[in-house]
């Protein structure tokens, strides 16, 4: 027989820390945020500061100090060390969102009385520089049409090359195709435009067009779509091929049919993040397309004009209310298109992911 | 349909290592074999020879012959996608193809094989579900992701989508490893099923397995790290688990080795 013996509680030897200790409320963190807020403005108030940038500076300083220091007289160091990489993390969150926030928040406020019907479906012909009126369609027809050609050559080809890299490359050649994909995404723009200028313009004795600014586009574009799709192809598990091939379905088929519908959902989204990227592009479209201010809806002959050009044409050489007005304008649309085009792409990427669940 | 298979003096390599060594055996039509033995002894990589899966692997490569019936499936001017046509394959983990539906998946082999006809297709759907022991369970969802449905079940998913293309030899690496022993169960039922049909190779580290679903038990092992795998023994599997001819069998199915 085994007897049980019972050690009464406070006789049992006690193992480590307790395992309780002092908490803060929850609601400490935003109490101190507030207060520190408060105090910040005030000492900036008292002396004198103009910028309220250096008001929120401040307030983020005392934020972490304060809270490291109550955690510390409260709950311990370990704790106050746990709270204050937690403030750092917002703070550095805030930092980073403040900027965006006020750069939309103001384009939005300077823009949005300017863009109309009208604006959206006028060009500059005919109307003076210097005055009010005129418009963004030819700008608007230009980039959409310099953009999307450099679409149509960027997309398949760097598509290819990232098939080729994932799915067959090996050896010199593909560490070649690799290292120079590389190279070419640290490319500065206006080094893409010279490049053109120099091949397609001067030495080829092509005039200035949109299809021009296209070609330099289509380089920027090139090695971001390379790299992301080629991201998405090497998450495309092995299995899956394995699976494909032990059915005996030739490899290109696999590719075609199982690898690459498996991974459109995030190729799709590099592509829109690619033409994101190119459509903001200024320095080659400057030097390529020549810009215009009239409609020019051929985009393989004559000078054309696009958004970013638009924008700064306003600003630096019209230079006056109207122009930055309409420089304003411009913008506004420019963002809300790159917007639009990362929303539709987040919507492909959902609407195409694999599919678990019921 | 079933077709019997002969190796003779079969070698395979991943780059410079040498995997597996001059096997030679026999496989039986209409009948189930077994491939057991230690891990890192060469069953999967024999396996993978079996249907020139090994070479996908960049750097693989096979030494030797492998004969389907008359035909050697590593003559010059044999199509590798033709042998996977013939001889089909279910792996260790369940990998329905997730953007498909459990209808897609099943035709996925027909389909990509250029084979559109809606009523072929259907028929070869119910066919194979119900060889795969799924149909009951699946049939009034066909439409919905392969991925959305249990473990056991995308592994019978798998094993329909193989026997759809109507192979004449059905090669299995592991296909319990990731399963719980009610689906196991149900995968060993289709197995002693599909026999009368399809030649089987498997590849278990259960033994009991082995043992509960084979007729014939090939014993693989290695002489030490880095050595390439042997086939040790081919026989009746009862004589393997009650008599084996050779004492490394018996110590490994007795649990001595090492």
């Amino acid at each position: 027989m085994t007897t049980m013996t019972t050690v009464p509680e406070d006789a049992r030897p006690q193992v480590g820390p307790r395992l309780t200790a002092n908490r803060l409320p929850r609601w400490t963190p935003p109490a101190v945020a507030a207060g520190s807020i408060a105090v910040g403005c005030g000492i900036g108030a008292a002396a004198g500061l103009q910028s309220h940038l250096q008001w929120g500076l401040i307030s983020a300083l005392l934020f972490l100090v304060g809270g490291y220091l109550i955690s510390a007289q409260v709950e311990g160091r370990r704790q106050a060390k746990d709270r204050f990489a937690t403030s750092v993390v917002w703070v550095a969150f805030i930092l980073a969102v403040v900027p965006l926030v006020s750069l939309t928040v103001y384009t939005v406020q300077q823009g949005i009385g300017v863009v109309n019907g009208n604006f959206l479906s006028h060009s500059m012909k005919g109307v003076i520089q210097s005055g009010p009126g005129g418009g963004i369609y030819h700008a608007l027809l230009g980039t959409l049409q310099q953009v999307g050609l450099a679409t149509l050559i960027a997309a398949p080809l760097g598509l290819l090359t990232a098939v080729y890299l994932v799915e067959y490359g090996r050896g010199r050649l593909a560490k070649a195709v690799t290292f120079f994909v590389d190279v070419m995404t640290g490319v500065p723009s206006i080094v893409a435009g010279l490049f053109i200028l120099s091949l397609w313009n001067l030495a080829l004795g092509f005039s200035y067009s949109g299809f021009s600014g296209s070609l330099a586009l289509a380089i920027l574009m090139i090695p971001v779509v390379v790299r992301s799709t080629e991201e998405m192809l090497k998450l495309v598990p092995n299995e899956l091929r394995e699976a494909s091939y032990a059915l005996g379905v030739p490899k290109w088929k696999t590719i075609l049919r199982i690898v690459l519908p498996t991974a459109i959902g995030g190729i799709t989204t590099g592509v829109m993040l690619a033409v994101a990227r190119i459509t903001g592009e200024t320095a080659p479209v400057m030097m390529l397309v020549f810009g215009a201010d009239y409609i020019n809806s051929n985009p393989f002959d004559g000078p054309q004009q696009s958004l970013p050009m638009y924008i700064w044409q306003q600003y630096s050489v019209v230079n006056n209310d109207f122009g930055y007005a309409r420089a304003w304008g411009a913008a506004l649309v420019l963002i809300a298109f790159v917007m639009g085009l990362n929303l539709i792409a987040r919507g492909i990427a959902r609407w195409r992911s694999p599919k678990g669940g019921h | 349909m079933a077709k019997r298979i002969d190796v003779s003096g079969l070698s395979a390599y991943y780059g410079t290592t040498k995997a597996i060594e001059d096997i030679s055996m026999s496989i039986e039509p209409r009948s189930v074999t077994a491939f057991i033995g230690p891990s890192g002894c060469g069953k999967s990589t024999f396996l993978r020879t079996l249907n020139r899966m090994h070479e996908v692997i960049p750097g693989a490569r096979v030494e030797g012959k492998v004969l389907l019936d008359d035909e050697n499936l590593y003559a010059s001017n044999v199509d590798p996608v033709a042998v996977r046509r013939s001889i089909g394959m279910v792996f260790q983990r369940p990998n329905p193809f997730p953007t498909m539906s459990i209808y897609d998946n099943v035709v996925a082999g027909l389909r990509l094989a250029g084979v559109k006809k809606k009523s072929v297709l259907d028929d070869v759907v119910e066919r194979s579900l119900k060889g795969a022991n799924l149909w009951k369970e699946v049939h009034n969802r066909l439409n919905k992701p392969g991925a959305g449905l249990s473990g056991g079940q995308q592994q019978r998913l798998c094993i329909a989508r193989a026997i759809a293309v109507e192979p004449q030899v059905l090669l299995m690496d592991e296909p319990c490893s990731a399963l719980d022993p009610i689906s196991t169960l149900a995968i060993e039922d289709l197995i002693g099923e599909l026999k009368s049909q399809f030649t089987i190779v498997i590849v278990t580290h259960n033994m009991q397995q082995a043992a509960r679903v084979s007729d014939r038990t090939a014993f693989f092992n290695l002489a030490g790290v880095g050595q390439p795998g042997k086939l040790i023994e081919l026989d009746d599997t009862q004589r393997i688990f009650s008599n084996p001819s050779v004492q490394a069998t018996e110590d490994y199915i007795s649990g001595r080795f090492g």
